[in-house]
């Protein structure tokens, strides 16, 4: 059944499925905001002007049934937009849940 | 150009800038590729639903399978596509999730809150 939450239901799953690990592995990535925002500040920008792009030349189209409507110039879906947030902060705490699991290095320790 | 080759020239750019610009390694770590095989695993399934559902279509102008079709899903496999989506977007994937993952570590390694570091997992006793 189209709804207009279709593209942000979606979403929501991908906050779900990831979300946990912030509290069950203690990945402590929301807490370090500062660094999470300046991590996914360049990513929305480089991949909402390839969103433009794509949009422009007809790569690809949304259903607007299933979307919210609401559109960032030059037509670039605010579902997208979201999307370009909530990969980032999914990988990076997946990223971090394999840290607090495996303990494996990523180079960025006190003492390297 | 095309979703095709966008695609392709993202993963090399995403690559050279963990490697060259950032200097975070990432491709050569496994916490990298182990995370991004879950990563990966989750986006089949994400992406499946964008695409399966009709949330998102696709033109065969850009890549290499069919366009979405205007009513029911694409092919589950084949035709360019894989779990509904097109091929293309695993490097529209892993693109993003290398941008992402280099970036916060390179913030990392600029001692941008280095700390407090992720873990020990709930289940597990600390130190």
């Amino acid at each position: 059944m189209p709804s207009r939450l279709s593209y942000v239901a979606v979403l929501v799953f991908v906050l779900i499925g990831s979300g946990w690990l912030e509290i069950m592995l203690r990945t402590r990535v929301l807490r370090r905001w500062k660094r999470l925002l300046l991590s996914i500040a360049p990513v929305v920008i480089v991949f909402f002007l390839w969103d433009a792009y794509a949009v422009a030349a007809d790569h690809w189209s949304f259903d607007e049934s299933r979307i919210l409507g609401i559109f960032i110039p030059p037509a670039v879906p605010l579902d997208e937009v979201l999307f370009f947030i909530v990969i980032p902060l999914a990988s990076i705490l997946t990223l971090e849940a394999v840290r607090s699991a495996k303990g494996w290095p990523a180079d960025d320790e006190e003492s390297r | 150009m095309t979703y095709t080759q966008l695609g392709i020239v993202a993963v090399i750019v995403m690559v050279a800038v963990d490697l060259w610009i950032l200097r975070t390694r990432l491709v050569t770590r496994r916490i990298f590729w182990v995370s991004y095989a879950i990563i990966v695993f989750f986006q089949l399934i994400t992406n499946g639903m964008f695409t399966g559902f009709g949330i998102v279509k696709y033109d065969d102008a850009a890549i290499i399978g069919s366009s979405s079709p205007v009513e029911g899903p694409p092919p589950f496999v084949g035709d360019g596509r894989l779990a509904f989506a097109p091929v293309e977007d695993l490097l529209f994937g892993f693109a993003i999730v290398l941008m992402s993952l280099s970036l916060w570590i390179f913030w990392g390694r600029r001692g941008v809150q280095r700390t407090p570091m992720a873990g020990p997992p709930r289940w597990r006793r600390r130190g």
